[in-house]
């Protein structure tokens, strides 16, 4: 650890508040988020704790109201969307494609800065008597009703969206200007396809939902009509801006997951992808199809069933693309040599939680059978399969695997094989009983519920409590390792891939000299079959 | 690289932009000018025509994308079938709302 890298390269903390490094720009992120997941954490155990008994004892109706806004909130817009893009984007991308940064380093930092003074809004909005309109603002309660925190916390979310923007616009430009010599589109690892893919939706997606919440300020604010009835407007047109954007954000979620676990299957099979052509324009075609489905969330709300239809047929549509990675994922590990190291599990875990997410997915695009299950427990367990089954497996696979790469540290293996293990149990307990409960008709966002609902939200609560301990695992040997771990080498994997070049952690320009390249991605036949370092 | 950076460094003459101000101008004045005249239907449909030729102006001219590269061009492009998707699909409901009658209605 005498060679200088990225970490040491400068001290002090506006060595680290102004730098323009995108691996200490990553790291900025890595801190705020998990800080903002230990906050949405906290509203997600009072409101398990609230439904472990039927009555409404520990939380009053209007307090459960804000917590279940407040958790969605800060887990959907201050979580989820940046997490796997702002971290391990921002630390790969420029590394996997040979670059020395990104293409605007300084709006690289802006985002942060951008994303940080949202934050700080919506912090004041929760901190000064919360916001209860549900993470969907849904109109005209939003706008004409709530006496709750609505415009602050808005604008929180809207001034956050620009950093997604720009996000999205830096990898899009790095992306297309400075990939090293040799490395063609398809030789680009499928992790860059999936943040190309992403990107595009934070590009296009994004300024809807700023334009919407902006709506809805106004009205709230100014009675301009728009959204209320009451003053001509029309409350399903919000729901129609709403999802436009909010449905991909979903992929927004879910696509850099989808990248994390093609390169944790190839590493860990030792073999390269299967049908790699079709896993990255899966990618693609996911994020346009994406923007076709959004009315499947307003088959209830008053639109027109024609259009309903439409929906529900596109909809459909997006199982293709899904599906074709979860096979090429499963044939790329068929005969693989395969290594069960704690990435490989949480890949694993992602595979088999999404498939079930997206399954229910279908049901839900099915005309009949959403109109059973809307607004139920279902639909809860549905999206959580995707959110936290899908892109949360996806984002601690990542950080497991290019730990070694971000801290030059490795971290301990089996208490981390444990805690993916204890994570995928508890998630299943915590919501697998979500799906009984919501099929036999328990509606969401209620603070009581019918007696004959409690064994399921006994369980529920019970794997909550599993999947905290879970999640408080790798919280802790993360930390620990930083000191503790054994120093990792450049390539602790033996995986491909121009990152792996570098040494852990890598120095501040990345690359001494700018590498060429010659082979396809995930080439292990070329890798020889040494000792695990 | 060079074919970008010579298309974005492409200056045009003042007088252009003069021009074009001056018809953003009078596209104004006309949207304010046609608002007083009751075209029923036609109300929205007129100004949002006259806004679309403005826009049109500010994206070719102030934004120089008539003088810029075929990529940008499809950003562009892109940008506005993704609007015609939300547009579309959003009026594929608010069209045939009614088609089916409401109960009680």
């Amino acid at each position: 650890m005498t060679s200088t890298n990225y970490i040491n390269a400068d001290y002090g903390i506006w060595s680290w508040l102004l730098t323009k490094d995108h691996k200490r720009i990553a790291i900025l992120y890595l801190v705020s988020i998990t800080l903002m997941f230990i906050l949405g954490g906290f509203f997600a155990l009072l409101i398990r704790l609230e439904l472990l008994t039927p009555a409404g004892d520990l939380l009053a109706a209007d307090t459960y109201n804000k917590m279940f806004t407040m958790h969605g909130i800060v887990m959907v817009f201050f979580f989820l969307i940046p997490s796997i893009p702002a971290v391990l984007g921002n630390f790969l991308v420029p590394m996997m494609i040979g670059a020395r940064d990104l293409a605007f380093p300084r709006l690289n930092l802006a985002s942060w800065y951008i994303y940080m003074a949202g934050a700080a809004f919506t912090l004041y909005a929760i901190f000064t008597g919360g916001v209860d309109t549900g993470w969907t603002f849904y109109t005209p309660y939003s706008t004409a009703a709530a006496n709750t925190k609505v415009i602050p916390a808005a604008l929180g979310i809207f001034i956050t969206g620009f950093s997604s923007i720009l996000t999205g616009l830096n990898f899009i430009v790095t992306i297309h200007r400075m990939r090293a010599p040799g490395l063609t589109w398809f030789r680009l690892p499928l992790f860059i396809w999936a943040h190309y893919a992403t990107s595009i939706i934070f590009i296009l997606g994004t300024p809807v939902i700023a334009i919407t919440i902006l709506l809805v300020a106004v009205e709230r604010g100014f009675n301009f009509g728009i959204f209320d009835p009451k003053l001509g407007g029309d409350p399903v047109l919000f729901q129609h801006l709403f999802w436009f954007y909010s449905h991909p954000a979903v992929y927004i979620m879910v696509l850099p997951s989808m990248g994390v676990v093609s390169e944790l299957i190839t590493c860990f099979s030792r073999k390269t992808v299967f049908g790699y052509g079709f896993v990255a324009v899966s990618s693609m075609a996911i994020a346009v199809l994406g923007f076709l489905v959004w009315g499947h969330h307003l088959f209830v709300s008053g639109q027109s069933v024609y259009a309903s239809m439409i929906f529900s047929v596109l909809s459909f549509l997006v199982a293709i693309p899904s599906a074709v990675k979860v096979f090429n994922w499963t044939a790329t590990l068929y005969r693989g040599s395969i290594e069960f190291a704690a990435p490989l599990i949480y890949a694993l875990g992602f595979i088999g939680l999404f498939t079930i997410g997206g399954l229910t997915g279908v049901f839900l695009a099915t005309l009949g059978f959403d109109v059973h299950v809307h607004d139920t427990y279902f639909v809860v367990a549905h999206f959580h399969y995707i959110m936290v089954g899908g892109a949360m497996m996806g984002y601690l696979g990542g950080l497991h695997y290019w730990w070694p790469k971000i801290s030059g540290r490795m971290y301990p293996e089996w208490p981390a094989r444990i805690g993916a293990a204890i994570i995928f149990i508890g998630f299943n307990l915590t919501f697998f009983p979500q799906f009984l409960a919501g099929y036999l008709g328990m509606p969401r966002r209620y603070h009581m519920y019918p007696p004959e609902f409690q064994v399921l939200n006994v369980m529920s609560t019970a794997g909550a409590t599993v999947l905290g301990i879970g999640y408080l695992l790798p919280l802790t040997y993360l930390l620990w390792s930083l000191r503790y771990g054994k120093a990792a080498p450049a390539n602790p994997w033996r995986a491909t891939g121009l990152e792996w070049q570098t040494p852990s952690p890598p120095p501040t320009d990345n690359f001494a000299t700018t590498p060429f390249v010659t082979e396809e991605a995930y080439d292990y036949s070329s890798v020889p079959e040494a000792e695990l370092v | 690289m060079s074919v970008e950076a010579h298309s974005s460094d492409h200056i045009a003459p003042i007088k252009l932009y003069l021009a074009v101000f001056a018809a953003l101008m009078a596209l104004t004045a006309t949207t304010i000018w046609v608002a007083f005249i009751d075209l029923g239907e036609l109300n929205a449909l007129a100004a949002v025509a006259i806004a679309v030729v403005k826009a049109t102006l500010v994206i070719l001219f102030f934004m120089h994308v008539k003088y810029s590269s075929k990529l940008t061009w499809l950003v562009v492009a892109s940008g506005f079938l993704f609007l015609t998707i939300l547009l579309a699909l959003t009026m594929a409901d608010v069209v045939s709302r009614g088609w089916l009658g409401t109960p009680g209605g």
